[in-house]
Parts: C-alpha cells; sequence; structure tokens
C-alpha cells in the first residue's frame, strides 16, 4: 500500500512522462485520494471500476478550479467568466477529439453518458431510418443500456430487434453475425468491451462486415475508452460512445461521436435552448452540429473535468495503461480460476479488464457480502446484462473489474477473500 | 464492527445447504411468487390451508444463503399455525431482521432469531424477508410477483 508521505505526481503531461516507461502504480495510486481509506477495518480493494472509477486529484482540481475560479453560462456571454467557461469548454472538446482522434469537434457531442448517447441516436438517427418491418442488429452480450433504447425504437417503428449470438467463451460468432446482416438491417449497435464478460469485440471487422451492405454501426465504448487506445477513424465506425464517470471523469457527462453528415442530417434530440439559431412561433432554425443536440444549460464542468481525466490518462498512454491491466487480468485469471469451484464467466481470448466468476453452491450476492466484509468492493448480480446472465445460465455473477490504479497485491488480497468465502460455506 | 459470524450463522448455512419443504405444492390452495431483480433471488411459495390453518407450506427457487434459509425456517415455524399466527410472527421476525426492539420473548421467535444478524448488514435484509412477503401474498391471493427491494 501507498504510504502518504509521497507527493502525488504533479498533474500535466509533462511530469508524468517523466516517470518512465514502466508503470509506476505506487506512484499513480498517490494521486487518488480515496484509494487511502478502510473499508470494515481493511484497506479499500477497489475492485468495481466498471461501474465507476475513482478520479485522480487532477480532475477533482480542475472542477473545484472551475467553480472558485470562472463558472458563468456558456456560448452567449460577453463577459469575461463566460468567455473564459465557453473557452475552457471548447478546448474541452477539442481534447476529447483528439483522444478519439474524431476528424472534427464539431463530430463530438456532450451527453450525460453511454446511455444517453445511443438514446439520443435511436430516437433521432433511428427515427428517420427505421420503419416498418426493418431490423435493428444487437448482439447478445450488450448491456441493457444498449438494447433498451433499440427496444423502445422497434416497438415504435414495427421493426424487428435481431441478435448476434455469443459462442459458450463469449464471444460473438462472427458468421452468424454477417449471416444476419440483411437487405433490411437499417443500424448495427455493438459494444465494444462486453461490461458483463469482459470479451473485447473486433470492432473494425464488424464495421467493415456492415458497410460492405452499406449498414451504419454505433460502438457503445462505455468500457473500452477507459481501457485501450481507442481510433475512431480507424474503427471507421459511425457512432461512437462512452461515459466520463467511467474514464476517471466526473459523472453526468459523456460523448457520443458521430461521423459529421450523419449528425448534420439527423433531426434533434431535446429541444430548448443552445440548439436553436432563430426562434419564433411561426419557424424555428436549429443550431449547427454539435450545439443542435446540446440543449439547455449543460454540466459546464463535465467536459472539464473530462479533459483533466483524459490528459491525465495520455500522460501516462493508454498504451501502458492497457498493458498493464492486461496483465492484472492475467494474473486475477489465473489465481481466481485456480479456487476450488471456481467457474469463470466469460473466457473470450480477447479480453479486457473484467472477471465474471460463479462458486458452486455460494450465490454470488453472499460473495460479494463476505468479501466486502473484508474491504474488498466487487459488483455482484446481473450487471445490466439480464440476457448475457441467461445465456450462461446464472441469474447472477461475481463480478471484478479493474483499474489503472489496481495492483497484484489487491488481487492476491481478492483471493484470499474468495478461499475465505470457500470456507465459509464448506 | 458486524461480524461474519452474526449473518452466516451454522444454521443458516446447513438450512441454505439443505433447505426444508424444498418442493412444489401441486394442489396448493395459494401459491405466489417472490421475485428480486436486482440480486436475483426468486422463489415461489405453495401454501394449503385447513380451514384457518396453515396445513403445508412449501417453496422452490433459488437466491442468496440468506433468502434461502429464511424460506427455509419460515415454512418450518409456519406450518400448523394460523393465519393470525402466522402473521404475528411475520411481524415479530421482521423486527428482529431490521435490528427494532421486540417487545417480550426473543425466545418465541425460536430458531428463526438466528437472524437478528442481518439487521447490521442493511443490504441484506429484503434478503431475507422476500420469502416473508412472497407468503403473505399468497395468503393474501395478490396477483403479481412481490419484490422487497
Amino acid at each position: 500500500m501507498t504510504t502518504l508521505a509521497r507527493a502525488p505526481l504533479p498533474s500535466g503531461r509533462a511530469g508524468l512522462r517523466a516517470v518512465g516507461s514502466a508503470f509506476d502504480v505506487e506512484r499513480v495510486r498517490a494521486d487518488f485520494p480515496i484509494l487511502h481509506q478502510q473499508a470494515h477495518g481493511h484497506p479499500l480493494v477497489y475492485l468495481d471500476n466498471a461501474a465507476t472509477s475513482q478520479k485522480p486529484k487532477a480532475v477533482i482540481d480542475a472542477l473545484v478550479r472551475y467553480y472558485e475560479g470562472y463558472n458563468a453560462n456558456i456560448h452567449r456571454g460577453v463577459h469575461y467568466l463566460s468567455e473564459r467557461a465557453t473557452a475552457e469548454y471548447e478546448t474541452a472538446r477539442k481534447t476529447v477529439q483528439a483522444f478519439l482522434n474524431a476528424a472534427r469537434p464539431a463530430e463530438i457531442v456532450f451527453v450525460r453518458g453511454t446511455t444517453e448517447a445511443i438514446n439520443l441516436v435511436a430516437q433521432t438517427y433511428g427515427r428517420v431510418h427505421v420503419g416498418a418491418d426493418d431490423e435493428v442488429l444487437i448482439t447478445a452480450m450488450e448491456h441493457h443500456s444498449n438494447l433498451v433504447p433499440w427496444q423502445l425504437l422497434c416497438e415504435e417503428k414495427g421493426a424487428r430487434l435481431r441478435v448476434a449470438p455469443i459462442n459458450d467463451a463469449g464471444e460473438l460468432i462472427l458468421e452468424e453475425f454477417e449471416k444476419r446482416l440483411g437487405p433490411r438491417t437499417r443500424i448495427v449497435a455493438v459494444g465494444h468491451v462486453s461490461n458483463a464478460l469482459g470479451t473485447v469485440n473486433p470492432i473494425a471487422t464488424i464495421v467493415k462486415m456492415a458497410h460492405a451492405r452499406n449498414i451504419p454501426v454505433l460502438v457503445d465504448g462505455a468500457q473500452a475508452v477507459p481501457r485501450m487506445p481507442v481510433d475512431v477513424q480507424q474503427l471507421d465506425c459511425d457512432f461512437y460512445t462512452f461515459s466520463g464517470h467511467k474514464t476517471y471523469g466526473p459523472t453526468g457527462i459523456g460523448v457520443l461521436y458521430g461521423k459529421l453528415s450523419l449528425l448534420e442530417a439527423m433531426p434533434p434530440y431535446q429541444g430548448g435552448g443552445e440548439m436553436i439559431s432563430s426562434v419564433s412561433f411561426e419557424k424555428t432554425v436549429y443550431n449547427k452540429v454539435p450545439h443542435k443536440f446540446e440543449a439547455g444549460t449543460p454540466d459546464i464542468s463535465g467536459p472539464i473535468g473530462l479533459r483533466a481525466a483524459i490528459e491525465y490518462l495520455e500522460g501516462l498512454g493508454m498504451e501502458t495503461i492497457a498493458q498493464y491491466e492486461h496483465e492484472l487480468l492475467r494474473h486475477a485469471t489465473e489465481k481466481v480460476s485456480a479456487v476450488p469451484g471456481i467457474r469463470l464467466i466469460g473466457t473470450a481470448k480477447e479480453k479486457a479488464g473484467v472477471l465474471s466468476f460463479v462458486m458452486d453452491g455460494v450465490h454470488p450476492h453472499d460473495i460479494g457480502t463476505i468479501l466486502d466484509q473484508e474491504g474488498i468492493a466487487i459488483r455482484t448480480g446481473h450487471h445490466c446484462a439480464q440476457p448475457v446472465m441467461g445465456r450462461f445460465g446464472v441469474d447472477a455473477t461475481a463480478r471484478a473489474s479493474f483499474g489503472l490504479y489496481n495492483t497484484k497485491e489487491e488481487i492476491d488480497v481478492l483471493v484470499r477473500g474468495i478461499e475465505k468465502v470457500r470456507e465459509v460455506f464448506g | 464492527m458486524p461480524d461474519l459470524r452474526d449473518l452466516y450463522q451454522e444454521l443458516i448455512l446447513e438450512h441454505s445447504r439443505a433447505p426444508r419443504n424444498y418442493r412444489e405444492l401441486k394442489d396448493a390452495d395459494h401459491k405466489a411468487e417472490g421475485y428480486n431483480p436486482l440480486c436475483g433471488d426468486h422463489f415461489t411459495v405453495f401454501v394449503e390451508m385447513d380451514g384457518d390453518w396453515i396445513r403445508d407450506v412449501t417453496f422452490q427457487g433459488s437466491g442468496c444463503a440468506i433468502s434461502k434459509a429464511s424460506a427455509s425456517m419460515m415454512t418450518q415455524s409456519l406450518k400448523g399455525k394460523t393465519r393470525a399466527a402466522a402473521e404475528e410472527i411475520f411481524e415479530r421476525f421482521h423486527k428482529v431482521v431490521t435490528g427494532q426492539a421486540l417487545n417480550g420473548n426473543q425466545e418465541e421467535l425460536g430458531k428463526l432469531a438466528v437472524f437478528s444478524g442481518v439487521s447490521e448488514f442493511p443490504t441484506r435484509v429484503k434478503c431475507a424477508t422476500l420469502a416473508w412477503h412472497t407468503l403473505q401474498a399468497a395468503l393474501e391471493g395478490k396477483q403479481g410477483a412481490v419484490s422487497t427491494e
């Protein structure tokens, strides 16, 4: 465990690059104030990062600086504070653009989170392009947020929701996916990394298959963006979504990336101030993209906090983070599966960040409570992926999910906790 | 600080491993379903009445150790009781698991008193009470699944 005597890393890229190529997790941990506490008399072991991530001091400081220094409503003020706030907000948009390698800042729409982003696309692009007897294609491993918005759309329009199946390892069966790309398919929606199984989907391949048939693709990147470099131009996806709070940033902010031509053609989502360019009772003209999709006063602090998070991540390097987390996952997979009576749920060849498991004769809920008493935070339940649970014949799993500040020692504590569960239940 | 042994006592573990009255009642007078979707506890409770007396009460389903043990001990303690007596036992049980003081003897609850530890684990109270609320719904002839979430 880190000692509080260590000075936190200086924020910003220059200070972090000085750390060197080896990933110094103890120095990283010193940047996250919340990690240094006890839960039920034991050091906190936070392994619920797929639910939400913890925040580095740089992000917390950025939020405090905003509210202490330049909080003002944006885009329309002519005074000093408003100009500063607007500049910071729009700079944050450019930071996100660069982070995803989008072609232009106008392709970055700020929303509340992945869920809102997907609802936005379903209700604007979806409403225009999906009609009666058309099809929307998703996969069997989707989070409810990349499932229910499409169900709602299909119900409304009399369209059909089709589901590409997964194999017993939790991998998408590409041939079966391709078979379901038909003449009536109007959009494909697929997760980049599964929150329940950890499976990493071959997005570039999926996009090529869909584009060969002129079908656009929306990618739910909520679990991918925190863990690996994402290049939306290289993937060539039409829409990409992620959430700030899972990416070491604040809650209440998320991003919808969309190709400019698509966003421009889409009708508005929410109406109100900001998304208009002129209003009269007879006719209202909408603002240009991305503002067309940002009605009302936004969570101004959100992008500012998210920018600080992205800069923190880029200081460490997404490739470095991905490699480090891969090593954690490998270690955890090896040790956890060695405990008697454990069955791993989600054993894809390509996985990231997440280890779901069940234990013979012990309900995940009981595993979670016993681990909690040891200071270990995991998640138990259906993980907003009830169809995935059903596919593997379980009601719920226990899920440990990793972040860039977790350590091998913490994983060993987890394993000892799981062994204790075995002892209690016999 | 609550001790895990307060929650996972030997009796609870035993009942969750080998639940009593764990079967369907084909000719049940009443039956109801209880489901807590967030944690996945899912039970059906069956009741056979003899006038005002509970002749037989059984359950089926799956769930965590707390919910299963609670259902099992519930069926044991309510078999042969009147509706009114069952209602009273439920009220006392509910007080025990939510940490409220009991007037009179905790002993009267018998084995059910072992669930007093649940009050120190507030997120698990719903597990302990699911089968009981389900039974109540069965006796009242309520439609639809019950939940304690």
